[in-house]
């Protein structure tokens, strides 16, 4: 007996829907399997990881919060992925773009100034996450160096620059010696967008970026370059593409939008520098795109579902004392799910019964 | 002494083409046996059934007098039948040894291997360090691993698919040498090829197909290269068209192109001259892979030569892109349908715009009219008569005939004063390749400058006025087509230059 992946010809249209459908109900049993295992009910664990986050409206603007920046990533990945570009360091353009943005905000700390001040902050923290993404790209045109190897280890860098000017130029003098900055003024941290919560203007940013994102890859011959790239690299050389400007601009604009993502944290719910400014929304985002068929759409609804892990970790820890790592244990499982139900979106398995093999 | 191989009436059909039609082969012990046939005549899928690879619909095949049924490569080895392919599969990050190792049993140690290799390389005369990277080693030392891994199952049978299409002729030397030495010991090789020169050279037999069928069975020694050429590409002469009208000013001016190969089995350009007057449609043959593939992309623009190499309508384009080209009123058709002149899994109107987003005012400031691009769609759908289901399928979901009407129909619509078509007709019905040349020769009549690159003689014969020939990726002088025969175009294409009275 042989077990065969053959190739589809046909890709029936629902099936593009029920995968990740599918990939979100493999998780949640073994999740299930999981919780079990550890000695839980896992109907509990599963309600206060999945169902208590949605039940009141301070929650609901935490999911908000942490969706942002898995969105703005993630919308950034899509176009990479989509172009056969293979961008993984966005946890360290996010880091380099908080870094540009804060410097700023370290400048300005003390004098009076107008909300300019935020403003040239996300420009900046989009310029640098931007900078951190070219730099993957340009040896990748250029030299041909490996883009996941370049842009996943230039995470480490990003990180530990970070940490030399926390525990550095930038600690906060009156801070007791902890590694942090100080705490930014009120011009230079987001605008909330209510009275009582942490729901900021960053939110809809990430709305309106994923919503321009889609239209261009639908209806603009950027997008149309972009996708058949990816698609069909020589019928796009047909159609007069340079695949290396399509790699450097992907590259670009990912990284400012994880770069933006960055400087949204720090000016937002963290409002200061400190060692760790993201519990790896960069990688999670990886996640996000293909939840989200790598489709700009696709990724906001699959932010708003991964965040919804967050902070359902979050609360399992608190309410069953289960560990926060489950959270991580979950995006794993589920990016396995939804690789694992692509694949038989892709193929379709066939069983052969054959007396030997060639 | 009987036959070491027979084979007799194998029938191989894929879908309505038959690719063997009842073929006979026999090859005797101690023979060097050349397979000939232009591309297409179905020397591979012969040779895949002889090695198991592909299973015959009908007839029958013995191996050393017994009948065999070949289910498998691995069966087919068992037997003693080997075979070297002509793209290599080697990992280039190993050594020679250890790519060698992959085809052997996995607990042989790594010394035995190399002393094995050592002393094949020796008795054989293909000299190979054991321990270098492949990475480093040129085409025809690749090639050596190749045969010594057929050969470390000693094979009284070796088949060599077009083995020096990828050599240089030093090396193949080299090669011949070491088949001399194979049949010296008394095994057989079946030698693949197109070369009349290597087969007259080389070879004690030669079997000789054309369109799926064997034509004739021969001793190369006592044949000519002409009579040879006549019997490969088939000797009555189809109807000629004869030109209606004068050529008008030059469109298309090539001189001095030279590019390198695209990859380790393309082929470079070689000084390359050529015109295509207003008016006339020059047909360039030859067999695959003698330079058809770099002369496309240097014509077109996908890659890059030195500006004055390329000349349209006077302006020197040679460092020009495609889409520039396309806006000086060229249009190409690639030869490769799926994946090259259209994206498989994409829509027709996105397919439509693919190569038309430049030129036919189908965008607008950065956004797609998909009015336009629908309009442009119907237009092409409409004047070629191309069949699909549903308004807007993929291009993959269209049979090989509609989407060849959909490309060429694409390029034809613009009205372009240069058409530069490779393999205009390839894989379609006969009804699609009427309907295309038919095309091709209107849009001449109206003025446009027509190259169409095939190796299709026919279809050269019938819609070009000049005809020119590639080998080795060199380009003969485009002649007359009346005053052609296809015996000299045969000659030429086989790479004997000079013999043909042109």
């Amino acid at each position: 007996m042989r077990i065969v992946l053959e190739r589809r010809d046909d890709r029936p249209r629902w099936l593009s829907f029920a995968s990740p459908l599918a990939a979100v109900v493999l998780t949640m049993i073994a999740g299930a399997i999981l919780f079990a295992l550890m000695g839980r009910n896992p109907v509990a664990a599963l309600k206060v990881f999945f169902i208590d986050p949605l039940s009141d409206g301070w929650a609901l603007q935490e999911l908000a919060v942490k969706a942002t920046p898995l969105i703005l990533i993630s919308v950034g990945l899509t176009l990479c992925y989509r172009s056969n570009n293979w961008n993984i360091g966005a946890e360290g353009q996010l880091v380099m773009g908080a870094i540009f943005g804060s410097w700023l905000a370290l400048a300005t700390h003390g004098t009076p100034n107008g909300p300019w001040v935020i403003a040239a902050m996300l420009a900046l923290g989009a310029l640098g996450g931007m900078l951190w993404a070219l730099i993957p790209a340009l040896l990748k045109t250029r030299f041909g160096v490996n883009e996941i190897l370049a842009s996943l280890m230039l995470v480490y860098v990003a990180e530990l620059t970070l940490d030399y000017l926390v525990r550095g130029r930038w600690r906060d003098p009156k801070g007791f010696n902890f590694p942090q900055s100080v705490n930014f003024e009120p011009e230079a941290t987001m605008p909330l967008l209510a009275e009582s919560g942490r729901l900021h203007v960053g939110f809809l940013i990430a709305i309106a970026v994923a919503l321009t994102a889609a239209f261009v890859m639908a209806r603009m011959i950027k997008g149309f370059e972009i996708r058949l790239v990816g698609e069909a690299p020589r019928a796009a050389r047909f159609a007069g593409f340079d695949d290396r400007r399509t790699t450097l601009l992907v590259f670009a604009v990912s990284g400012a939008l994880a770069g933006l993502a960055g400087i949204i944290e720090v000016s937002g719910p963290i409002g200061q520098l400190q060692p760790s400014i993201s519990p790896g929304y960069g990688f999670t985002a990886i996640i996000v795109a293909f939840l989200g068929r790598l489709n700009p759409i696709g990724a906001l609804v699959a932010a708003l579902f991964l965040a919804l892990t967050f902070i359902g970790g979050e609360n399992a820890q608190i309410a069953m004392r289960i560990p926060l790592d489950v959270t991580r244990v979950f995006q794993g499982l589920l990016l396995f799910f939804v690789l694992g139900c692509d694949a038989f979106l892709l193929y379709r398995l066939r069983i052969l019964a054959t007396g030997r093999t060639a | 002494m009987p036959p070491l191989l027979e084979a007799r009436g194998i029938v191989k059909r894929y879908g309505a083409l038959v690719a063997n039609d009842h073929v006979d082969l026999t090859v005797a012990p101690a023979e060097i046996h050349a397979l000939l046939g232009e591309n297409g005549a179905g020397k591979s899928t012969l040779v895949k059934i002889l090695y198991g690879l592909v299973q015959p619909g009908e007839g029958a095949i013995a191996f050393e007098g017994r009948p065999v049924a070949l289910a498998s490569p691995a069966q087919a080895r068992r037997l003693g039948i080997g075979m070297v392919f002509q793209h290599f599969s080697l990992f280039e990050a190993l050594t020679v040894a250890e790519n060698v190792a992959l085809s052997l049993p996995a607990e042989t140690p790594m010394a035995t291997i190399e002393a094995e290799v050592a002393r094949l390389s020796a008795a054989y005369g293909l000299p190979l360090e054991p321990r270098r990277e492949v990475w480093r080693l040129s085409v025809g030392e690749r090639q050596r691993i190749e045969i010594v891994r057929a050969l470390l199952q000693n094979p009284k049978l070796l088949i060599l698919d077009e083995p020096t299409s990828v050599l240089t002729p030093q090396e193949a030397d080299r090669l011949f040498e070491t088949l001399e030495r194979l049949k010296a010991e008394g095994r057989s090789v079946l030698y693949i090829s197109h070369k009349l020169d290597e087969v007259r050279r080389l070879c004690d037999r030669a079997t000789i197909l054309r369109a799926g069928r064997v034509v004739a069975a021969c001793d190369p020694r006592v044949e000519t290269a002409a009579s040879l050429a006549r019997m490969m590409v088939g000797a009555d002469v189809g109807e000629v068209r004869t030109a209606a009208h004068e050529p008008g000013a030059v469109r298309l001016a090539v001189s001095g192109l030279s590019l390198a190969a695209a990859d380790t089995h393309g082929t470079a350009l070689r000084d390359v001259a050529l015109d295509v007057r207003a008016g006339e449609i020059v047909g360039i043959a030859g067999i695959a892979g003698n330079g058809q593939d770099e002369l496309f992309a240097a014509l077109s623009g996908e890659r890059g030569s030195a500006a004055g190499s390329v000349v349209i309508d006077g302006s020197a384009v040679g460092a020009e892109n495609i889409t520039a080209r396309r806006k000086r009123g060229a249009a190409f058709v690639p030869e490769e349908r799926l994946g090259h002149a259209a994206a498989p899994r994409f829509t027709l109107s996105e397919n439509t715009l693919l190569s038309g987003h430049a030129t036919n005012g189908l965008v607008r400031g950065g956004f797609v009219d998909r009015n336009a691009v629908s309009g442009w769609l119907q237009r092409v759908i409409k004047a070629f008569d191309v069949r699909m289901s549903g308004p807007d399928p993929e291009a993959r979901a269209l049979s090989g005939g509609n989407l060849q009407k959909f490309v060429v129909g694409r390029e034809i619509l613009r009205e372009p004063s240069l058409l530069v078509v490779a393999q205009p007709t390839w894989g379609v019905d006969a009804a699609a390749a009427a309907t295309i040349r038919q095309a091709l020769i209107d849009l001449a009549a109206r003025g446009a400058a027509v190259l169409v690159i095939s190796q299709d003689l026919d279809e050269l014969f019938e819609i070009s006025d000049r005809v020119a020939v590639i080998a080795g990726g060199r380009l003969s002088e485009a002649v007359p087509a009346r005053s052609l025969t296809r015996g000299e175009v045969g000659l030429l294409m086989g790479g004997i230059h000079g013999e043909a009275a042109a």
